[in-house]
């Protein structure tokens, strides 16, 4: 069985997402990835450095320079029939593309897999982790999201593969590309973070955050919230961590004045070990963590700051 | 304009979901159900383009078992102008919903189609980009802001790291995101006014679908408990555990 991943990718470098991607469809068979980006030849030279992956395929061109998904599923559905599955990482971008990608092969799609059973199995979480299914596909071909969290990281092989392009496919008038507006880090991004320290409701304010990362820029801490800070207009959504946002695993994770509601827990329960810091001592967040401190968070994270000086 | 917004009876936001003892799925029998979150805030965004004039009318669209009609009504309590019901006893999977969809906006010609990000149940995330692809449309996924402009809409979306901005040419479907705006609540009268806006019930069957499901559910487990760790008294001694016993932090 030949495997296709998807590469998502800012046609600089590849996203990590892909290389724990990687890993769940070299469990499947032979790996093969899409590199379809504007000058994305760096891109594709990094995927071909993958161990596992032997064949990148690349589409490099203009129209490819931002991944609309109305340009971009005609070019995955014209290389589709070599392939037995098709994988990309849950990305906002794998997200977007790949259940346009399955309805055109009129297949039902498997979202976010978080377990490989056997070529046809899967295992998914479903009521935001509350439950894990196991499912059958009973699809000739399948279309899979995966859950990167789920998987390891796959390691840099010691023969790079070959890369080889393919044609373009008629363009699409659909929709055009307007503009990002990116949120400056100069931090880890939270999917990536090797630590993460979040706040929640119990911030009480935008501008409390700042005693977050200031704890963040000691121990190289991405910032996370819970949706109920978002909600409550702290901070963008794009900090969010929870069934609605971002799903992270990190070594580290300091849940701040969070209650622990099951939409957040479902978000960050996997991380390795999990510190709490609330002021109510029956908050949800305490049956989680591996370590929970009772106190005013006001008082706690900067003590916590001066602390990881010493 | 004419919109058409998609709604979901899933189970309560705030219920603690529980898995069957023999395992075949969760508990559902009597268990608070509710419009899924997601969906409210299209139904929101479908009653302001109303309000605003920009919508002429708003079609609600649920499917489901008859249960399913008390998530339309919600809709139409919210605004909506009318209701259509898919009845159908079992669970439709996203390609299905898709499928049953586009048969619907094929004869209701909506100049957009609304629809929740994902599900809260199957956390699936997939109908809207389907719908799409079945009707060769643009598609505005996790959008948290529209603007209209002629033949056209400007869509902001969430996406990892930030905003991005698309313009759609219309017809096109838009799936929402948390931000777009805030749901309302229904008032009364307009809970009573809701109960006599039509509903029109429909079948698989009747729009010509078939709706045999792709996926077997093997088994539905709970997910491996994670075991509460211990309370620490102070910052110092949760400093000192985190070095030295977790080895988390240098």
């Amino acid at each position: 069985m030949t495997v296709l991943v998807y590469a998502d990718h800012d046609n600089n470098d590849l996203k990590g997402a892909n290389y724990n991607t990687i890993t769940a469809a070299s469990l499947l068979g032979e790996v093969h990835i899409l590199v379809a980006g504007e000058n994305c030849r760096h891109v594709a030279e990094q995927a071909a450095a993958v161990d596992g992956v032997t064949k990148v395929i690349i589409a490099d061109n203009p129209q490819y320079a931002h991944p609309l998904a109305e340009m971009l599923t005609p070019l995955i559905q014209s290389i589709s029939g070599n392939y037995s599955h098709i994988l990309a990482p849950s990305t906002t971008v794998g997200k977007n593309l790949l259940p346009r990608l399955a309805a055109l092969l009129d297949v039902q799609q498997l979202s976010d897999i978080s377990g490989i059973i056997d070529s046809d199995t899967f295992e998914r979480p479903i009521y935001a982790g509350n439950a894990i299914a196991t499912v059958k596909s009973t699809d000739a071909r399948k279309v899979i999201t995966v859950r990167t969290t789920a998987f390891d990281a796959a390691a840099i092989g010691s023969v790079p593969a070959d890369i080889q392009e393919i044609s373009v496919t008629e363009p699409s008038i659909l929709s055009t590309f307007i503009d990002t507006e990116l949120t400056q880090l100069d931090r880890p991004e939270l999917t990536a973070a090797k630590v993460i320290i979040s706040g929640g409701r119990g911030m009480q304010s935008g501008e409390n955050f700042i005693i977050l990362e200031k704890v963040a820029n000691i121990l190289g801490a991405a910032v996370g919230a819970s949706r109920a800070a978002v909600d409550s207009g702290f901070v963008s959504n794009d900090y969010q961590v929870g069934q609605t946002g971002k799903i992270v695993a990190p070594d580290l994770y300091i849940a701040v004045g969070i209650s622990g509601a099951i939409q957040h827990l479902a978000g960050m329960k996997d991380s390795k070990v999990i510190v709490a810091i609330n002021k109510d001592e029956d908050a949800p967040i305490f049956q989680v963590a591996d370590y929970g401190l009772v106190a005013d968070l006001f008082k706690a994270v900067p003590e916590l700051e001066a602390e990881l000086k010493k | 304009m004419k919109v058409v917004v998609a709604v979901k009876r899933v189970i309560d936001y705030n219920v603690k979901v529980r898995v069957k003892s023999d395992n075949s799925g969760v508990e559902t029998a009597n268990v608070k159900m509710s419009m899924n979150p997601f969906d409210e805030i299209a139904v929101e965004e479908g009653v302001r383009m109303r309000e605003a004039g920009v919508a002429r009318e708003l079609i609600a669209v649920s499917m489901g078992p008859q249960q399913s009609k008390e998530t339309i009504r919600t809709a139409l309590a919210m605004g909506s102008d009318r209701g259509i019901h898919v009845l159908h006893p079992d669970a439709l999977e996203p390609l299905m919903v898709a499928k049953l969809m586009a048969a619907i906006i094929r004869k209701e010609a909506p100049d957009i189609v609304i629809l929740g990000k994902q599900a809260i149940d199957d956390d699936s995330s997939q109908t809207g980009q389907m719908l799409a692809a079945l009707l060769g449309w643009a598609q505005g996924t996790f959008a948290s802001k529209l603007d209209f402009e002629g033949e056209f809409v400007a869509v902001t979306r969430e996406i990892d790291g930030g905003l991005e901005t698309i313009k759609l040419k219309l017809p096109a479907i838009i799936t929402t995101d948390l931000r777009l705006n805030t749901p309302r609540y229904a008032s009364l009268p307009n809970i009573m006014k809701a109960k006599k806006k039509p509903i029109e019930e429909t079948s698989p069957g009747d729009l010509g679908v078939d709706v045999t499901p792709r996926l077997i559910t093997v088994k539905v487990v709970e997910p491996a408990k994670r075991q509460a760790g211990v309370k620490v008294e102070n910052v110092e001694e949760l400093v000192e555990k985190l070095r030295n016993e977790a080895k988390v932090i240098s």
